[in-house]
């Protein structure tokens, strides 16, 4: 219930926040970008606007998670907002929590509103409906659930700005890290290789949520794939989020 | 009278410069507020007073000591199920409206749905707020949110109330009604901590006081303990006399038309003064002792320390 309340009153903060907007009228451009680039491609177009449109969904969500969830914490701390919260009966924890679950409904009400402009684009191409669009969606916010968990970490802690800076890198390592996978499977054993495998299973897999290749090019998606992704999501949110608890359940707010 | 606060031996200190040195802000702060009474916690910028409200209320974490809010640990959810609490200087969230925030705050507490609108209303009213209920917060004036947050600070009709600095940066017809808000907590019984540089205000509704001074008490006890026995000087207005006769007698003298102001801090001096005015047949318009004001005690412990 105190988790609920402070969530519904992050979503009402969040909503209005300017730079949500923008980012969602950013990533209007792109879809429409797509299309031109759709134009000037030989080829099929709406593998085009679907693979870039997809990009941008996966982009700008993450990039409304850094910016927006970087602040929600630091905003409560530097505001003294968190004060008079704190001496209400409620845990640390809970606060924390709160502020996560709000966030996350904030991102998908506007992925949701943005997978939406998208399908209407794609409909004036296809003339159906691409439900398929639905699977790739529901992975992007998984990975979004993770990068807010990782926003809010870092905003417990740090300012906005440095808070942005490490979560973005952790986007894109989180985007590049396959590769340590591919160099594992072509080192010989030794220390090399065991400890290529330890950075990688430190570091987060953003591409197992990705699977644009498959819907745009109609490949089948076992259905294992969602299992795994949603579960490993799910388990890293939980670690980070239970990090980001035990940094902030012992912090001074001077 | 059972003890609404106990604090014991409490010790924070905090890091700080780029070596990271250790800073001792509380260095053993001892008290005890007894329920029903307005206890006034004083001392000047940088003393502890924010510090000590912020460990009692979990913002901070002391690194010795106990504190007991009503008989419970300080950091329990029953103990802050009764508590009430307004920040100096406070800062809402300000596109709320002034019901919208309260409404959100009611939400952190079992409040039922029938009775919360009611009590936010009755809320409103005490702080004169009511025509502002649908005002962001972000239009409020100072004073506005002064009173938004005594608002919050009440919704859970606490039955302890810790106030940092209630009385800062109002005018004068605002502090009067935050004054009256005040005492009207302890004639329903509830215990009042506050923190307050305006001493003339503590002295009106305080029942008792507490001075910190570099993070320790250097006195506390009932405000009429303190400050009532000890005259500072007796002013003293008087006509028919001449100016000279009086001079070795007062600390001060002034003359405004046939009048003579004078300022006597010697009791043998006032004696010899009234003796003259009798011979001389002279008059006395007013006679008035000053006693030591809670300003004069803070000012002298201050300067002692």
């Amino acid at each position: 219930m105190k988790i609920k309340a402070i969530a519904l009153n992050t979503f009402r903060e969040a909503i209005r926040d300017r730079i949500l907007y923008v980012i969602f009228f950013f990533a209007a451009v792109c879809f429409l970008f797509s299309r031109v680039l759709a134009l000037l491609t030989v080829g099929d177009q709406v593998k085009i606007i679907t693979d870039v449109g997809l990009a941008a969904l996966s982009f700008f969500g993450a990039l409304m998670a850094i910016l927006v969830g970087t602040g929600l914490v630091y905003k409560e701390i530097d505001k003294k907002t968190l004060y008079t919260l704190l001496s209400k009966p409620i845990h640390r924890y809970q606060f924390l929590l709160g502020k996560y679950f709000g966030m996350i409904l904030t991102l998908f009400v506007m992925l949701f509103l943005m997978t939406v402009l998208f399908l209407i684009l794609l409909f004036f191409h296809t003339f159906k409906i691409e439900w398929q669009i639905f699977a790739a969606v529901f992975l992007i916010f998984c990975e979004l659930c993770v990068i807010t968990a990782v926003a809010i970490l870092f905003s417990c802690f740090s300012t906005p700005i440095l808070s942005s800076i490490y979560t973005l890198s952790f986007y894109l390592i989180g985007h590049l890290s396959w590769g340590l996978e591919t160099l594992i499977d072509n080192i010989n054993s030794g220390l090399g290789r065991a400890l290529a495998r330890v950075l990688y299973t430190l570091l987060p897999d953003l591409e197992n949520f990705n699977i644009k290749t498959e819907i745009v090019h109609h490949l089948p998606i076992p259905p294992e794939l969602f299992f795994f992704s949603f579960l490993y999501g799910f388990c890293y949110s939980v670690f980070i989020l239970f990090l980001a608890v035990l940094v902030f359940r012992r912090r001074d707010f001077i | 009278m059972a003890e609404a606060l106990k604090i014991t031996d409490l010790h924070k200190s905090f890091k700080t410069g780029f070596l990271l040195k250790k800073k001792k802000i509380l260095k053993g702060i001892h008290l005890e507020v007894k329920q029903g009474e307005i206890f006034g916690y004083l001392g000047p910028n940088g003393a502890g007073k924010t510090t000590t409200i912020k460990c009692l209320l979990g913002l901070i974490f002391p690194e010795k000591g106990e504190i007991r809010i009503l008989g419970q640990p300080y950091l329990s959810l029953s103990a802050k199920e009764r508590i009430g609490f307004l920040p100096e200087n406070p800062y809402f969230y300000d596109y709320l409206t002034a019901s919208e925030f309260l409404e959100f705050y009611s939400q952190l507490f079992f409040i039922k749905k029938d009775k919360k609108e009611d009590k936010i209303q009755s809320l409103l009213r005490l702080v004169r707020l009511e025509k502002s209920a649908h005002l962001q917060l972000r239009k409020f004036s100072r004073g506005m949110l002064q009173r938004i947050g005594m608002a919050q600070a009440l919704l859970n009709e606490p039955s302890i109330v810790f106030l940092d600095e209630p009385l800062g940066g109002l005018d004068p017809l605002g502090r009067k009604e935050i004054r009256d808000i005040i005492t009207s907590l302890r004639d329903e019984g509830k215990t009042v901590f506050l923190s307050s540089h305006i001493l003339q205000d503590i002295e009106m509704i305080c029942d008792r006081v507490a001075i910190i001074v570099n993070g320790e008490i250097i006195n506390s006890g009932r405000l009429k303990d303190l400050i009532s026995e000890k005259i500072n000087f007796t002013e003293v207005i008087l006509s028919g006399l001449k100016e000279e006769q009086l001079r070795e007698l007062s600390e001060s003298l002034a003359s405004s038309g046939d009048r003579i102001f004078l300022k006597i801090t010697d009791e043998s001096k006032l004696e010899e003064v009234l003796q003259l005015v009798h011979s001389q047949k002279g008059k006395i318009h007013s006679l008035i002792p000053r006693t030591e004001t809670l300003e004069d005690l803070f000012v002298e412990m201050v300067k002692t320390q």
